[in-house]
Order: structure tokens, then sequence, then C-alpha cells
């Protein structure tokens, strides 16, 4: 048969899928009930990922508890859905309404929160709609009513889009919807419908306005024209929390990681993270205190 | 512009410097999409040779369907699989979610269609006196089938290349289902993806040519197999 050319080619690509079964032996290709590894899946928000705070803590928790641990990264949106079908142990995000709302539906016990930053409003330096130094419910009435400047939003459902969407409410604009719908009808309001990053480089490459997380601009911020126009009020509060998923299925392992994170040891790592790239540090360690309210 | 130079000449970097996370991800996305294209071309090549060798009713309806289905986007396939596999969903106890194996799977779904629809036209072309003469000269249909898929063997090689390269570009299955996960299901298309989302422009578009690069190696080999013969 092996002389048969099309049978031969079938042959080469068996071949290849058998060493895929077989060179797996790593624990990469055994799905949950063959691995003898043990693995913890924890869903994060982007920001937390991006600005490589996750990458710098896994190695970390891993060789501590001896567990590989797969970190999905995705809006806080995508992030809450996987805790809810069970697909991921543990969650660190940053949306309390929404936070709130999964542990009041039994997804979830409680919310630990073990760092904090802020957001800012971020634009082009010369500030066309002339919103600096304001406050940040007052800086997104100007420029809803100026129209003087853009804004893009991240439209994605995250833990970001939330916040933008409590600050337009705290402006005094209730329907958010109606707002959107008049904004992009006047064009000053663009939906991206991406992650923190994009967003920027949108916002930065139309001139327009953006919120972010202060990790991301950072990390950002050498190839944006972008600089912070709005960065106090305590609305700009952003929190991030860690909660143990009840439909996980590595339930003991998920409680390391909630200790792993609120541990002293770890809280120095969170508060000192940023300072060797950005020379300032990106998020202040909060476990085991009242919860920040400004 | 300069960026396009740049990713050449980091993507040579890389690959020169043997680049260890590079490496396991271009490796690992070989083969994912080795595998996935193994298994739907095991299951797409007699059922392709079948669907064309037999006559019934609604064979061009079908046909049809099979066509229309090149055109399904990769993060559709990519949650359907997902909302099959998810532990909420009805396979959910296999534990294959955001594993390499659900990318595997999900991969070979996505480029089914596109298998079959062309194997389907590489055996109609063949010319129909071979399929009367084998079977003239007793041969069973199996037999037949497979005299018929032997004759368009170029043209049923130019149908798991195009699946393979479906497979090995697309990134909305294995992000649905993969999860991106770093050292376990991140594929060249996902790094990219993330990449390019992070910034990092010139990594991303390296990664890119990578993926060509590996693209490229994949074609020659099954041109070298398929010359041979």
């Amino acid at each position: 048969m092996i002389r048969k050319p099309l049978y031969c080619l079938l042959a080469v690509l068996v071949l290849v899928a058998l060493l895929i079964g077989t060179a797996g032996c790593s624990g990469e290709t055994a799905g949950g009930m063959l691995n003898p590894v043990d693995r913890l899946r924890v869903a994060t928000t982007t920001s937390l990922y991006d600005t490589g705070l996750w990458g710098y803590l896994e190695p970390k928790f891993e060789k501590q508890y001896d567990v590989e641990l797969d970190i999905l990264s995705g809006g806080s949106g995508l992030a809450l859905e996987w805790g809810r079908r069970g697909d991921v142990d543990v969650l660190t995000v940053h949306s309390k309404t929404d936070e709130l709302k999964f542990i009041s539906d039994n997804y979830s016990s409680e919310r630990v929160w073990f760092a904090y930053n802020y957001f800012l409003i971020v634009g082009p330096e010369d500030d066309p709609a002339g919103i600096k130094g304001m406050t940040p419910e007052d800086a997104f009435k100007t420029l809803y009513e100026s129209s003087g400047g853009k804004f893009v939003s991240r439209g994605d459902n995250s833990g970001t889009h939330s916040k933008e969407k409590a600050i337009w409410k705290a402006a005094g604009y209730a329907d958010y919807n109606a707002l959107t719908d008049a904004g992009a009808a006047a064009g000053w309001y663009l939906e991206a419908g991406k992650g923190m990053g994009d967003t920027l480089v949108m916002a930065s490459e139309m001139g327009a306005y953006t919120l972010t997380d202060i990790g991301t601009f950072l990390a950002y911020q050498s190839d944006l024209q972008l600089v912070p126009i709005v960065d106090s009020g305590s609305i700009l509060l952003n929190i991030y929390t860690v909660l143990i998923c009840t439909k996980g299925k590595n339930q003991e392992m998920a409680n390391n990681l909630v200790t792993f994170l609120t541990s002293a040891e770890t809280q120095e790592l969170i508060g000192d993270y940023g300072m060797k790239d950005y020379g300032q540090s990106l998020f202040t360690p909060c476990a085991g205190q009242p919860e920040p309210t400004s | 512009m300069t960026e396009l130079w740049d990713a050449f000449v980091e993507a040579l970097r890389l690959i020169v410097s043997l680049d260890d996370e590079v490496v396991s991800i271009a490796w690992r996305s070989l083969r994912v999409s080795a595998a996935s294209t193994a298994l739907a071309a095991l299951f797409c090549i007699p059922l392709g040779g079948l669907i064309s060798f037999r006559s019934f009713h609604g064979k061009r309806l079908l046909i049809n369907i099979i066509q229309t289905f090149y055109s399904v986007p990769t993060v559709c396939v990519g949650l359907f699989v997902f909302l099959m596999l998810s532990r909420a969903g009805p396979l959910g106890g296999l534990g294959l979610l955001f594993t390499p194996t659900a990318m595997v799977l999900g991969q070979a779904l996505l480029i089914t269609p596109i298998m079959l629809g062309l194997t389907i036209s590489a055996l109609s072309g063949v010319d129909k006196t071979i399929r009367d003469t084998t079977l003239s000269l007793g041969a069973s249909e199996r037999q037949a089938i497979w005299a018929i898929i032997k004759e368009a063997r170029f043209a049923v090689g130019a149908a798991i290349v195009l699946g393979f390269g479906r497979a090995i570009s697309e990134v909305g299955v294995a992000w649905m289902v993969g999860g991106n996960i770093k050292g376990f299901t991140r594929l060249l298309t996902t790094a990219i993806a993330l990449d390019a989302q992070k910034g990092e422009l010139v990594l991303a578009l390296a990664l890119g040519v990578i993926l060509i690069a590996i693209a490229l190696i994949v074609s020659l080999g099954v041109n070298l197999v398929q010359q041979r013969h």
C-alpha cells in the first residue's frame, strides 16, 4: 500500500498526528481527566496581564505550590462569563458592580481586594475640550456639551468600560445608551470595541480622549501622543479583586492563590512592580485593609 | 514603513537565535494545525470520495451547504466548540476546554467544509472513464473511489494544503477554545493578536513572518511527497 502516493501522504499526516499525541508528555496535550499535573485556571482582566504583573507573579506561585497556573486574559465581561460557566477557578477583575452581582448570583462567596490604582482620563496635550484640572464628572459633562473633543470608549463591557459608564452616570447622564447613540451620531463618541492597548492607540491616532487604567497607559506611553488630563477624583479609584468561583473544580488551589496574593510577601512585590520599567509603581497593595474609598 | 523591515530583521533574529518561547509557540502551532489537518483529512477524503462517487437525492443541495460553510467565521466555530466543551456544555465532562486538544478539534471542524468541498470538486474533475473502467474490471466501490482519489491526488493534495493553511492562520478558534494560555495553548496567531493588542507591532509582524515560513516548508513538503510518485 505504501507505494500509493496518497496513502503515503496520509501516512505522513497520521505520523504527525501521532507525534502530537505523544510529544505532549510534558502535560501539553492531555485534557483534564488524563492529566496528572495539578492545574489552576485564572481568568484575569487584561490590565493585570498586559502590564506584565501576572507574568511576574506566575512563576513564583507555581514554584511555591507546585502547580501549573493557566492564565486566561480577557475583559472583565468575558472573565465573569467563564466564571459563571465553571470554566475557570479564580477571577482577578476590577468591576465592582459586576462582582457584586456575581456574588449575589452565588457564583462566588466573596470578593477579596488585593491592589488598587486610579483610572486616568488621557487626551492630546493641547486639550481641545479644555477639561484639564476638572473633576472627572465635570470633564465628561464638558466633553458632552462642548463637543470640543472626541472620546474613544472601550465599548467591550470590560471593567474600564463599566467605570466609564459609572462616570457618565455620576455626571448626570443616566441613560448611557441614549448618550452613546447621540454621541455617535454627532461624531464625537466612538466605541472601539477593543482592548485597552488598542483603544489607546486609536485615541492617540485620532487626537481623542479616553479613559484608561494607569498601568496600561504607562506601558504604552512611549508610543502615544497622549498625556494624563484628569487624574484625581474618588470615582477614578480602580480596585482589583480576586474571587473564587464556586463552580470551579480546584477549590483548594484557588484558596492557595488568594492566600498567595494577599500574603505580605506578594503584597510587597505588587507594590514595587513597575518601579524598574516605568520609574513608578503601578499598583498600591491593599489586602487586609478596609476597602479603599478614595 | 520601517516597521516592515524591522519585522523581517526581528523574525530572522528570533529564528537564528532559536528564541525559546518563539520556538515552542511555533512548534505548538505546527503540531496543532498538522493534527487538525490530519484529523480532517482522514475524515474528509473518504467521505468526499463517497459523496462524489454516489449519486443520491439532494446531492447538489448537500454540496451547496458544504460550500456555504467555507465562509463560516472562525470565531463562530470557536464559540460553537466552546459551548460544547464548556463545563456547562454537553461535553464539559471531558475537561477539554482550554487545552491543545480542544484547539485540534475546533480547527478540524473549521476546515472540514473546505476540505470536504474541495475533495469533491477535485474528484469530479476526474475523467468518468476511470470510474467505468475500474468498475468493469470488477473493482469494488471502495477500490474505484480509491482509484479516482489517486488520479486526482494533486488536487486533493491542494485541498489538504489549503485546509492546513486555514488551520494555522486562524485565530478565532484557538482564542475561544484554547484561551491563549502562555506555554500551553498559545499559538503563533494568538500570540500575534496579543502582541498587536499590547502595541508590540514589530514582534507581532515578526511572528507573522515565522508563520509564513512554516507554511512554506509545509507546502514544499507536500509538493515533494506528490512529485516523488
